[in-house]
């Protein structure tokens, strides 16, 4: 315990702790994506599948506890290393030019934090202040019938892919894996995941915004 | 590859020391020839400031070759210049064009003062290496060669890391000014190797708090390390230097500690 304490207070060590939380929560969008297929099978389906994940109350309330400690964890060891790493180059360059970094890498600290304003927004919309508590696939394709809300979701899971794909790419890196054999890959994995996810969110306010799901 | 001779105008940041706030001068640097290196025309526009009883541009160098990692500055915001797998000292004009303007400017990093123009003092990597970047040996007549054989593709890798030759260009080009690469390198380079084994459990812990203390960055994965050092050093390092903390964590050391040998 000792040591897993000093750990953390390394820079590597919070990177080990945002890599590990990011991957609980990559694990659970996963999931949280899969379920919601259930969208394409109907209201039936949609609110059968809410209905027993709501039955599940120790499952449901231990994912809530811990994503809600992953969370903690990411944001704390990202706003540290980020006041660091900050204070780390003084003064600033004139020129600057980069070399290998990419779009999804530089904006981590802003998809991230939109990323959190989006989850805040969607717990409040669907599962805090729902418009009809108990009829979840109404609440979804009402909900998506208006382009604003549709457009928070569409901006949301953008933001969700940049931030995945430099974090699951990063986390690799940081975890240890990298090797020369399969580095080639790890970059394909990371666009592979983060795109399946993605655009598979994505699916759903674009499908009830063209009317292929309705009421 | 036929010579021909070069008009720049050099934009080189100056500073007094670590407290002044430093700013740009504006040299011009003429009839330079393709032939010469980066330094080499450094010296040209020296010469000719302090005939004109001005001080001259200060910059590190040492060998001149490429190997020993004293010189280093950021030219046109690439470190170490233009020229891949290149030190500044090895870059030479024919990688500019005539009339082109060239910035000049210090590693930039808190861990790094500035002692003069395009000098920093980088004893803050020397402090990382004597935190735990050596081996406990008995001195004395060399050993036979082939006394402590070592595969062949653990021996490649370990040269590999063992090609970082200091010069900091990676702390320079990282966005968060982090040491990491650095680190990374000297901390595989004898965690590879059996002579390093005997401090292996701390040498990850002690070179990490130490590289921390310095008040380098955190990595953040982007890469500019490995595409500015001048020796290739693989970002391939920095995962194994991360297992190796992680190991030195979580085993259980039975009295190896550091300094208490
Ligand atoms: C809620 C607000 C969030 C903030 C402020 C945030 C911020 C960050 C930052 C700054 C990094 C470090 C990037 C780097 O060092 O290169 C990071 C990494 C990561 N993020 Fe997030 N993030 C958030 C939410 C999320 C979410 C919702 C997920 C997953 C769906 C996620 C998954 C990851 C992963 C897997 C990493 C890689 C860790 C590593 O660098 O090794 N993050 N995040
Ligand atoms: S890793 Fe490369 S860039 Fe960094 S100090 Fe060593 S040689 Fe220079
Ligand atoms: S002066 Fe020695 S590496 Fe450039």
């Amino acid at each position: 315990m000792q040591r897993a304490l000093t750990l953390h207070q390394t820079t590597i060590g919070k990177k080990v702790v945002m890599a590990l939380s990011g991957l609980i929560i990559v694990g659970f969008v996963i999931g949280h994506f899969l379920g919601n297929l259930n969208l394409y099978r109907g209201q039936e389906a949609l609110d059968d599948y809410a209905h027993l994940l709501q039955s599940l109350t120790p499952v449901l309330w231990g994912t809530r506890l811990l994503l809600l400690f992953a969370f903690g964890a990411h944001i704390v060891s990202a706003f540290s290393l980020w006041s660091r790493n900050m204070k780390a180059r003084g003064s600033r360059y004139k020129k600057h030019q980069d070399m290998a970094t990419d779009y999804a890498a530089r904006t981590m600290y802003w998809s991230g934090p939109i990323l959190l304003l989006f989850v805040v927004y969607h717990l409040l919309h669907f599962t805090i202040l729902p418009e009809h508590p108990g009829e979840v696939y109404r609440n979804v394709v009402e909900g998506f019938q208006n382009p604003w809300i549709a457009g928070v979701y569409i901006t949301g899971n953008i933001a969700l892919g940049f931030h995945l794909f430099h974090g699951i790419f990063s986390a690799a890196q940081t975890l240890g894996a990298n090797h020369p054999r399969y580095n080639a890959y790890r970059r394909d994995a990371a666009i592979a995941i983060s795109a399946a996810i993605t655009l598979g969110n994505l699916s759903f306010p674009i499908s009830v915004l063209a009317g292929f799901v309705t009421l | 590859m036929s010579e021909e001779l070069l008009n720049l105008t050099l934009h080189v940041w100056r500073q007094d020391g670590p407290n002044d706030a430093g700013r740009f001068e504006t040299h011009q640097a003429n009839g330079i020839s393709t032939h010469m290196s980066f330094l080499e025309m450094l010296d040209v526009v020296n010469e000719d400031l302090i005939e004109r009883d001005k001080s001259p541009i200060a910059f590190d160098h040492d060998c001149r070759e490429g190997i020993c990692g004293s010189c280093g500055m950021v030219v046109n915001g690439v470190a170490h210049g233009p020229q891949k797998l290149t030190t500044v000292c090895q870059l030479h004009m024919r990688q500019f064009d005539d009339g082109h303007e060239v910035w000049l400017e210090p590693w930039r990093a808190s861990g790094f003062p500035v002692v003069k123009d395009l000098v920093v003092d980088r004893s803050a990597l020397d402090r990382i290496i004597q935190a735990g970047g050596y081996i406990s040996i008995r001195t004395g007549s060399a050993s036979e060669a082939n006394e402590m054989p070592i595969a062949k593709a653990i021996a490649d890798q370990a040269m590999d890391a063992a090609e970082c030759i200091g010069c900091g260009a990676c702390v320079a080009a990282c966005p968060n000014a982090s040491a990491s690469l650095f680190t990374a390198a000297k901390i595989s380079h004898l965690s590879l190797l059996p002579q390093g084994q005997a401090e292996r459990q701390d040498r990850a812990r002690t070179m990490v708090a130490q590289m921390d203390a310095e008040g380098f960055g955190g990595c953040t994965n982007h890469g500019e390390c490995e595409a500015a050092c001048p020796k290739g050093v693989s970002l391939q390092w920095i995962a194994r230097m991360n297992r190796e903390l992680v190991r030195s964590m979580v085993r259980s050391d039975s009295g190896t500690k550091s300094g208490r040998r």
